[in-house]
């Protein structure tokens, strides 16, 4: 067939200028992402888990929802849209240690709190008791697609990272469950925020441990499984590249985001 | 989308003497390149999307729902979690966590994507003279005929190689302005930093389980207009359709 090839037609529509334009058209966007990339790590907008083929989502991610919502506030809902009752999922067998503390009524629970303040320290349930509460009645909203609402008492991190006396290039808080695989972090902005809490009672009575009573960080702007259950310790640092693999907590390490915004 | 004018008059001598209907410029760079894009990016949402909704197979509406509240529906299958019960005496691998990485790394490249697309279509005329309908294509005998012709089965005319016809075009807008979109606003507003951020997004949508609901169901239906598409694809001819989709000239119908 006579028919000149689609590509030697195409070849010669691209001229010149074309071919330039367009080579610095690419060296500006990369010199963009660049320049955008160093101005994320300035404003530690980069998650820990940033490495591996699906790190520029999640640093997209992260990046653009911080920036969205320094001053956001999670919805509170009426005392009527309280779920009844508050679902209690499944989780693993607890240990013997937590069953004593247990039948000790929590007496003997205590909150360590340790890494970059001045002032380290271990708190009972009645201390954080013992400080301004508050009460939000939010949504919890699992990764898996349920969720329910309900009033969380407590009090707010923020205030006890004021009693601490958190030190100024702190950026994150490290938390962690009873239950030794249970772990996670949030940033400054998230730990500082009005609304997470350290929850001690459910819609009026005392946190279950369905529920993660007797002591539960809750986190309401991110996904469930930040809400880390039955907080034992909470370790103020710069950097999460200390604790297990260094991706922000044990999320990743099972393969789920740090942030979990989203 | 002539390109008559770039070409040189040698190779023009030669193209007088081939009937014109065998190398028309069909689809733009543009258009191939967003497309194939974003066909990537649909399997790997679909995949993942399918993998993230066995972890709780049910829906329902309003703000919240879990196994402890009535359902909408239920979808007769087994569940990647044990919290769920299913009637199934297991359950499936849980695969969540690449499953949402790849479903929001997917999200990023369609959105940008798209919004690349949308915003040139408007700026070259693309969509004013390739999508949206002529002034003839509304009159009942118009439309009447086009249906009439797709439900017979009949062969696509030259005509077809080269425009699409009103039922196609219709199709494109809606997939193109209001199925992605409102796939894009139901997945935001499943994100509780979106929605502290913008609570109109879940608010208008009756609340969190509706929002999930919805997607679930737009997500069906594009996957319903994926097969039709492909489907259309292959009854006009696939090898000359996918040839104009990828090297962007239409070869013999």
């Amino acid at each position: 067939m006579n028919e000149p090839s689609g590509g030697k037609l195409s070849l010669r529509k691209i001229s010149r200028r074309k071919l330039i334009t367009t080579g610095l058209a690419a060296t500006a966007g990369v010199s963009a992402l660049g320049a955008a990339a160093g101005l994320a790590a300035k404003y530690g907008l980069i998650p820990p888990d940033h490495g591996g083929i699906y790190g520029l989502g999640e640093t997209l991610n992260y990046a653009s929802q911080r920036l969205l919502t320094r001053h956001s506030l999670a919805r509170e809902f009426s005392r009527s849209q309280i779920s009844k009752p508050p679902l209690a999922n499944e989780m693993p067998p607890l240990s013997d240690v937590f069953k004593r503390l247990q039948t000790g009524r929590f007496a003997d629970w205590r909150l360590e709190i340790n890494g970059m303040v001045a002032r380290p320290g271990s708190f009972s349930l009645d201390q954080l008791k013992s400080y301004p509460s508050h009460s939000q009645i939010t949504m919890i909203q699992c990764e898996e697609g349920w969720s329910y609402i309900a009033e969380w008492n407590g009090v707010r991190l923020s205030h006890v990272l004021d009693v601490v006396g958190v030190l100024p290039q702190a950026r994150y808080v490290v938390y962690f469950s009873i239950d030794p695989d249970w772990w996670d972090s949030i940033d400054m902005a998230d730990a500082l925020h009005p609304q997470t809490f350290l929850a001690y009672g459910l819609n009026g009575d005392e946190l279950p441990v369905g529920n993660g009573g007797p002591l539960r960080l809750r986190v309401p702007r991110q996904l469930g499984y930040k809400s880390v259950k039955f907080v034992t310790h909470l370790t103020v640092t710069d950097s999460v590249k200390g604790f297990g693999k260094g991706l922000g907590s044990a999320s990743p390490e099972g393969g789920y985001a740090w942030y979990a915004g989203i | 989308m002539s390109d008559s004018a770039c070409v040189p008059s040698f190779v023009s001598a030669v193209l007088d003497t081939v009937p014109a209907t065998t190398v028309p410029a069909r689809h733009s760079v543009l258009v191939r390149v967003t497309h194939w894009v974003t066909t990537l990016c649909f399997v790997a949402l679909l995949v993942s999307g399918a993998e993230i909704v066995i972890s709780h197979p049910r829906f329902y509406w309003g703000e919240t729902g879990n196994v402890l509240t009535p359902t909408l529906f239920k979808l007769p299958i087994p569940a990647s979690r044990n919290l769920v019960p299913t009637g199934y005496g297991y359950v499936l691998p849980d695969q969540n966590g690449w499953s949402r990485y790849l479903h929001f790394q997917a999200a990023w490249l369609v959105v940008v994507t798209g919004l690349l697309y949308v915003v040139s279509i408007f700026l070259n005329g693309h969509l004013r003279k390739d999508l949206l309908p002529g002034k003839g294509d509304f009159s009942w005998h118009a439309l009447s005929a086009v249906m009439a012709g797709h439900l017979r089965f009949e062969r696509s005319s030259e005509t077809d190689a080269r425009s699409y016809n009103v039922l196609q075009r219709l199709s494109y807008l809606f997939v193109i302005f209001i199925l992605f979109p409102v796939e894009i606003w139901t997945g935001l507003a499943m994100s509780p930093a979106f929605v502290s951020a913008v609570p109109a997004s879940v608010n208008l949508l009756g609340g969190q389980q509706s929002a999930r609901t919805l997607h679930f169901f737009v997500s069906l239906a594009l996957v319903l207009f994926l097969l039709v598409h492909v489907g259309m694809v292959w009854l006009a001819g696939f090898r000359s359709r996918m040839r104009a989709m990828i090297t962007g000239r239409a070869g013999m119908p």
